[in-house]
């Protein structure tokens, strides 16, 4: 075994992505070359051999995922990571993970889109997808990190949350926070708790059902389990033209998430206190927060931030109650408005809800743009 | 060995789907009863993959034995994952050919190309049966079907041959009316290493069949019987007289080393150094 030692590096987003997926269990890594994603699956195909793990290129971004659904119900926690085309792809067996509940980590590090657009630069339009890409009725978990600790920590929490409520969780990264190199601590590793799924008692044979989160077990293990991204029943048998059956199978698959909520949700609070105005963000975006917060607050206004480090499930009742205090609410994101609209709706109009959006070269919302907008918004831009 | 077959052992206490006169429960059979003449009193020892279609629903659910049925065309790489990490498991993939050599042709060719130490058992209906008889990459050419009502204007595909060059350890033909030749070939595939390969030639009456002109299974199967020639005498015809022929046999056999192998070897090897 040769886990990370506890003490400061110097290390990039993405490496610390692979380094906490070790720390946090992960055995096994399949991937596709893809900007800018690649460095985790490089750090993998150098990392994981040496603690006994398997990380294998393969040919596209389908069989990546597959491979890793198919090394999760081996009994290995396992991750891949892409980017926005490859995301694309992957959106099949995303949905096939959600409705076989295999626990997963995807790793989207976002650049401009659609389409191949500015392959090296970075964005945030996946946010949307990381919710909504799949087909058919799901519940997503998706966190975003903004810096490389971070990334190390909310890497850890993605395998946590997957094993925990066997789900595919997505890592929802981006150019920035993958390529940045930044100071990071890696703690002791026994500090760090890591979760691993249920296993089946010798005589239990609901894999599917009956329980909120039912136990898991690996093939090979004599459970002779039956796993099928069909309708099926608690046992795994297809049941592909009955109602019922398919009301009770997805309607468990997302409250398992949609009644936790609280529990998965995690977010920071920056001086919301008695806030007039409130700024919501998430992922790279956030990292011009503090200044513009800092510098508003210098100039009189009561401004307060929340970053989410979850942005799916949303966190409703956390923008609700910054709705309540605040009369505007400011969301910075680089995309043309995805989280905005969230915020609107969850916000049930108590709060007027003002968009900043810049796309293209990867060019950051700067904490002079958020700034200008706090004051404009205040009323102080004289 | 064989007089105390039952099928039932194997199989989980539900109806199955299958049409009247589909080879699958040929192949089914054939199958099972390779498994029993290997000894094998339950599946314990195997892991079945497959995607979507008729054929994909051999194993899963019916099998008493863990399975896992995936989206079309994505069974091969799920058995990537599954026998990388569980290397002792025979892992087999049932498929039709739309799922094996249409949608997941790519992970066909590179799971043989990697050698990935699987065995793929495909059913060539020559049709999308599931979805009601629409053209795949193994109709023959001018046949009939609902999405090439004036003939199909391709050519098919030569499946086995495929494995045969991307780099199989096993590649081999037959038809729904060559069972015993086909339990043989799956005893024989069962007990090699590496990624190996079996066509089976199937009957789909509902979607193939009656609008190919066939007024029975039995003609079908007369069909496939006349069809067949063996690969040694195929060898020695033009490739003008094979046209339209279901050469059958076996087309490689061979040892190479599986990626699992070398996975293996590599992560001692890492291991080490890491220290």
């Amino acid at each position: 075994m040769k886990l990370p030692k506890p003490d400061t590096y110097f290390w990039q987003g993405n490496q610390a992505c692979a380094e906490a997926a070790i720390v946090g269990g992960c055995r096994f890594f399949a991937g596709y070359p893809i900007t800018p994603a690649s460095e985790i699956a490089e750090h993998m195909a150098k990392r994981l051999p040496q603690v006994g793990g398997i990380a294998i290129q393969m040919e596209d971004e389908m069989s990546s995922i597959g491979a890793v659904i198919g090394a999760s119900w081996a009994g290995a926690k396992a991750m891949t990571a892409t980017s926005g085309p490859g995301f694309s792809l992957m959106q099949e067996f995303i949905g096939y993970a959600f409705m076989t509940e295999t626990p997963c980590v995807i790793v989207d590090a976002q650049r401009t889109g659609p389409s191949t657009g500015q392959a090296t630069k970075c964005g945030q339009g996946d946010v949307m997808q990381s919710r909504w890409g799949t087909h058919g009725d799901y519940s997503a978990i998706v966190l975003s990190p903004n810096s490389v600790q971070e990334m190390f920590a909310l890497t850890i929490k993605a395998f946590n949350l997957a094993e925990k409520y066997r789900t595919p969780v997505i890592l929802l990264s981006d150019e920035t926070i993958a390529h940045m190199r930044e100071q990071i601590t890696v703690p002791q590793i026994e500090s760090i708790g890591t979760i691993n799924r249920r296993k089946p008692k010798l005589k239990e044979n609901a894999f599917f059902g009956l329980k909120e989160i039912p136990p898991m077990p690996a093939v090979g293990e004599g459970f002779n389990v039956a796993v099928t991204g069909s309708t099926h029943d608690e046992h795994g048998i297809r049941f592909t033209a009955d109602p019922l059956a398919h009301r009770k199978l997805v309607g468990r698959l997302n409250n398992k998430i949609r009644n936790h909520v609280g529990e998965i949700s995690d977010f920071e609070d920056y001086n919301t206190e008695d806030c007039r105005i409130g700024v919501i963000s998430y992922g790279c975006t956030s990292r011009a927060i503090y200044e513009a917060v800092e510098k508003a607050g210098a100039k009189g206004i009561k401004v307060g931030s929340i970053r989410l480090k979850t942005v799916w499930p949303f966190p409703d009742k956390i923008v609700r109650k910054l709705a309540e205090k605040a009369d505007k609410i400011i969301v910075p994101e680089m995309n043309l408005g995805q989280i905005y609209y969230e915020v609107e709706r969850a916000s049930k109009g108590l709060a007027e809800v003002i968009p900043v959006n810049k796309i293209g070269g990867g060019e950051l919302i700067t904490p002079e743009e958020l700034l200008n907008k706090i004051l404009k918004e205040a009323g102080k831009n004289d | 060995m064989t007089e105390n077959f039952s099928i039932r052992n194997y199989l989980r206490d539900l109806k199955l789907p299958f049409c009247p006169g589909c080879g699958i429960f040929t192949i089914m059979n054939s199958f099972l009863r390779a498994v029993h003449e290997l000894g094998c009193e339950d599946l314990s020892k195997f892991v079945f993959c497959s995607g979507i279609g008729c054929s994909s629903w051999i194993p899963s659910p019916y099998f008493v034995a863990d399975s896992v049925h995936t989206p079309h065309g994505r069974s091969i790489p799920v058995a990537t994952g599954i026998k990388l990490l569980r290397p002792k498991l025979n892992v087999v993939v049932f498929g039709g050919d739309g799922d094996i050599v249409g949608i997941g042709m790519s992970h066909f060719i590179h799971a043989a190309r990697r050698n990935l130490d699987i065995l793929v058992i495909m059913v060539n209906n020559m049709v999308y049966g599931m979805t009601g008889g629409q053209v795949a990459p193994t109709t023959p050419f001018k046949a009939k079907t609902t999405t090439t009502p004036y003939g199909s204007f391709e050519q098919p595909l030569d499946s086995a041959k495929l494995a045969v060059a991307a780099g199989a350890c096993y590649s081999a033909r037959w038809t729904t009316a060559h069972p015993n030749q086909l339990k043989e070939s799956i005893k024989k595939a069962i007990q090699m290493k590496g990624f190996r390969f079996i066509e089976v030639v199937s009957q789909c009456p509902t979607a193939y069949g009656r609008r190919a002109g066939f007024k029975n299974i039995g003609e079908m199967l007369k069909w496939f019987k006349e069809k067949a020639i063996p690969i040694r005498q195929a060898e020695k015809m033009s490739e003008k007289e094979i046209e339209r022929r279901i050469v059958i046999g076996e087309f490689v056999q061979r040892r190479r080393p599986t990626i699992g192998e070398n996975v293996y070897a590599m992560i001692k090897e890492a291991q080490v150094n890491a220290r």
